[in-house]
């Protein structure tokens, strides 16, 4: 009996982790190779050219403009999407037909990235978009700007729509965190007379403290990324002039537009230095002081 | 709620190190993947006798495999260039794919070694035609380009070419692809708008300035351009700059020569589209637009002229209004310029190559000879409105306006097309142009510190040894 419990779990396993080597860790463990070379992604071979990629990433100006993007939309992008979160889901709490406002919350959700980026594209269109014919309804035309051409707004623009498609998902992670939360510490709350201000300071922030953690990372990942919405929606694209270039971008523009492989994996590995010690310092950050509720 | 059963979300010091040891180990074994194609060169290539009759030397059981991109032109005409294969061959088998993303398809192909016989490297997808060439993936198709052509008696495949075609696929000396379509970059606008406005298309840059002002007062942007893709307007303010300097203005820019972006054809081109943005004389909102938006708002007679290269009439199909009559003109000139006022700016496009370790390249040479064949490129200029690379390929046809046009503006070029090579050699030279362009349209940026900016681009690409130089 022992031994063919052994032998199903392997022959789960097997399988899965096989696949897992051969289409995930591999490609990784190539990229740190490849970034040491040269190589174009169509010779059959690649001369080693040590550091040199990585050397030339400094002087890059516009992979410069990028991080300069990503670190913009890792600061304005997770705070944002998890202020809101959190306010949403906490007068979710209080208000009476909140599961249909759940639902509605989560509806960005549901599209794919690309589809999001398309749709906003239009709402951004200068002359016949939803936002500036909105301005205009109101009598605010002097508020019109071509969003995405002005490199004051542009990134802006941006992550508006990252935030606008991410909210929804946190308000029902955040609102899941919220209802764990024993009803009686906000009764004794309420009879002790804290307002509702107060109540989702003292009480409901400290309790979903490792929910907001984890939604650092994850948001704190996707800042990092951008990918998708700056290459479907912005002028250039990572225009104007760099003002949403993101590391993505220039690593794909690299890779597949200018053939260098070895470059734009060099870029990958920096991006997953960037991404994994961001995931270590935000997860380590919140580890003290977890609260026992039970 | 029991936090011993919670997920710890960190990695311990133990297990990191664990898992960072086991992938260094791993890395030397897993990266022998890509790279790791073999360097065979020994493998049999496909060769038969030449004869009159099989200038090429085409063995002739020998498989074909055909590479095409399926794009707005569709692959009918690549398929009906096979079965013309297949009847001078009839024991070849003829491996036709028409495909979207031809890069994606077959760039672990040259990675292995085993390419196709025949790539239609085109569309969005395609592979850089620079790398492909320092990769010495591509072989050289002299011979093809000397061979007999196959339906015009006594000419040389190489004669039969538009000019400029050649060229366009040349590469350090070496002619590596063959584009099968011709573009023709200019002005457009609508006969029928102009005529009833009492507008003339206008020769000079002067007169294109005195017409603006006429179409703004009636309400009507005179230019709109497709901003989403700052390439767009570039063409035109290329294309001035190469009138006044001429040839010699282009050929520096892609020699990469010390100040090249400095040269007063250059900056006073950039000068002028500075003055166009100034005076408001582009669309407000165009810099926003995708190209079909942009193009839409023209068809829609919300601005009179558009640049755009030779495709825009078979993209608008359905979109621009019945008897709405687009015309292609040649990019206004100035007094004094080097190259006449019908001098336009050409380029050969959908290039065709013979991988260099194709198993039958004799073949995939004997299969583009067929291809481009008069017989061939007229059909296809029927069915998809496109002008081939084929000279006379549009005899005899009726033409609609757009073509018409086009067709008029190449004969009257003659001699005097010019083309621009520093965007497929340099493709982040051409960004950077782009980006320059884009500001500069925009009035973020001076035509002075527009071409330092670009200079300094193309200076740092001339130091760095990394990318392959070209010359002409």
């Amino acid at each position: 009996m022992r031994h063919g419990r052994w032998r199903f779990l392997l022959g789960a396993l097997v399988p899965a982790l096989v696949l897992h080597v051969v289409f995930v860790l591999s490609p990784y463990a190539q990229a740190f190779y490849l970034s040491l070379t040269d190589w174009t992604g169509v010779a059959g071979e690649a001369r080693f050219v040590g550091a040199g990629n990585y050397a030339r990433l400094g002087g890059d100006s516009l992979f410069l403009d990028a991080v300069r993007n990503n670190a913009v939309m890792l600061l304005v992008v997770p705070i944002a999407t998890i202020a809101l979160g959190l306010g949403l889901a906490s007068l979710l709490r209080t208000r009476r037909g909140s599961a249909g406002y759940q639902i509605v919350y989560f509806f960005p959700q549901l599209l794919s990235l690309v589809v999001i980026a398309v749709l906003w594209g239009f709402v951004y269109n200068p002359n016949t978009g939803l936002l500036n014919s909105g301005l205009r309804a109101v009598g605010l035309g002097g508020l019109t700007k071509s969003w995405l051409a002005d490199p004051a707004f542009a990134l802006a623009a941006v992550m508006a729509v990252l935030i606008w498609s991410s909210v929804g998902f946190y308000v029902v992670l955040f609102r899941a965190a919220i209802d764990a939360i024993p009803a009686e510490l906000y009764e004794a709350a309420l009879i002790d007379g804290a307002g509702s201000w107060t109540t989702f300071r003292r009480i409901t922030i400290p309790l979903v403290r490792e929910s907001v953690q984890v939604a650092f990372v994850y948001l704190g990942i996707a800042a990092l990324d951008g990918f998708a919405v700056v290459q479907v929606m912005t002028v250039g694209p990572g225009g104007p002039d760099g003002a949403t270039e993101v590391i993505g971008l220039s690593l794909y523009r690299n890779a597949f537009t200018y053939g260098k492989f070895g470059y734009a994996s060099a870029m990958g590995v920096a991006l997953f230095f960037a991404t994994l010690t961001l995931a270590i310092l935000a997860l380590r950050a919140g580890r003290k002081d977890r609260l026992e509720l039970a | 709620m029991n936090p011993e059963s919670q997920l710890r979300p960190y990695p311990t010091r133990r297990s990191l190190l664990k898992t960072a040891a086991t992938a260094a180990v791993a890395a030397p074994l897993l990266s022998a993947c890509v790279t790791g194609g073999k360097k065979d060169d020994g493998e049999a290539v496909a060769t038969g006798a030449k004869t009159a009759d099989n200038p090429l030397g085409v063995k002739a059981d020998a498989p074909l495999e055909v590479v095409v991109f399926k794009g707005g032109y569709g692959d009918e005409y690549a398929v009906k260039a096979e079965s013309q294969y297949t009847s001078k061959y009839p024991q070849a088998k003829v491996d036709h794919k028409g495909l979207q993303k031809v890069g994606e398809a077959i760039q672990p192909r040259f990675v292995a070694g085993n390419p196709p016989d025949v790539v239609d490297n085109t569309g969005a997808g395609r592979l850089d035609i620079a790398t492909l060439v320092a990769a010495n993936q591509v072989s050289d198709l002299a011979e093809l380009l000397d061979a007999p052509a196959f339906d015009e008696p006594g000419k040389k495949v190489r004669d039969t070419l538009l000019p400029g075609v050649v060229e366009d696929g040349t590469f350090a000396g070496t002619t590596v692809a063959l584009n099968f379509t011709y573009a023709v970059w200019g002005l457009w606008f609508s006969k029928s708008f102009f005529a009833e406005k009492g507008w003339a298309y206008p020769a000079t840059w002067t007169d294109m300035l005195a017409l603006c002002a006429t179409i703004k007062k009636s309400g009507v942007a005179p230019w709109t351009y497709q901003g989403k893709y700052p390439e767009y307007i570039n063409d035109p303010l290329l294309g001035m700059a190469a009138k006044t300097g001429g040839l010699d203005l282009v050929k520096a820019v892609d020699n990469l020569q010390p100040n090249a972006w400095k040269q007063d054809g250059l900056v006073q081109a950039a000068t002028a589209f500075a003055e166009l943005a100034g005076k408001g004389y582009l669309m407000s909102g165009s810099e926003a637009l995708s190209h079909t938006e942009a193009q839409a708002a023209w068809c829609q007679k919300k601005a009179a002229f558009i640049p755009c290269g030779s495709w825009l009439e078979s993209e608008q199909k359905g979109i621009a209004p019945a008897g709405f009559d687009m015309v292609m003109g040649a990019v206004p000139g100035s007094a004094g310029d080097k190259l006449p006022v019908a001098a336009v700016q050409a380029a050969s496009s959908e290039s065709f190559l013979v991988p260099a370790k194709a198993k039958n390249p004799a073949g995939g040479q004997e299969y583009l000879r067929i291809l481009f064949a008069k017989a061939s490129a007229k059909a296809f200029a029927e069915a998809n409105s496109t002008l081939p690379a084929v000279a006379g390929a549009t005899d005899g046809l009726t033409l609609s306006s757009g073509l018409g046009s086009v067709r008029d503006a190449v004969t009257a070029a003659g001699s005097g097309t010019f083309t621009y090579r520093f965007r497929t050699w340099y493709a982040p030279l051409a960004k950077a142009v782009d980006d320059a362009t884009g500001e500069l349209v925009n009035k973020r940026l001076s035509p002075a510190d527009w071409a330092t900016r670009i200079q300094k681009a193309a200076d740092a690409l001339a130091k760095d040894s990394t990318v392959q130089k070209y010359t002409r």
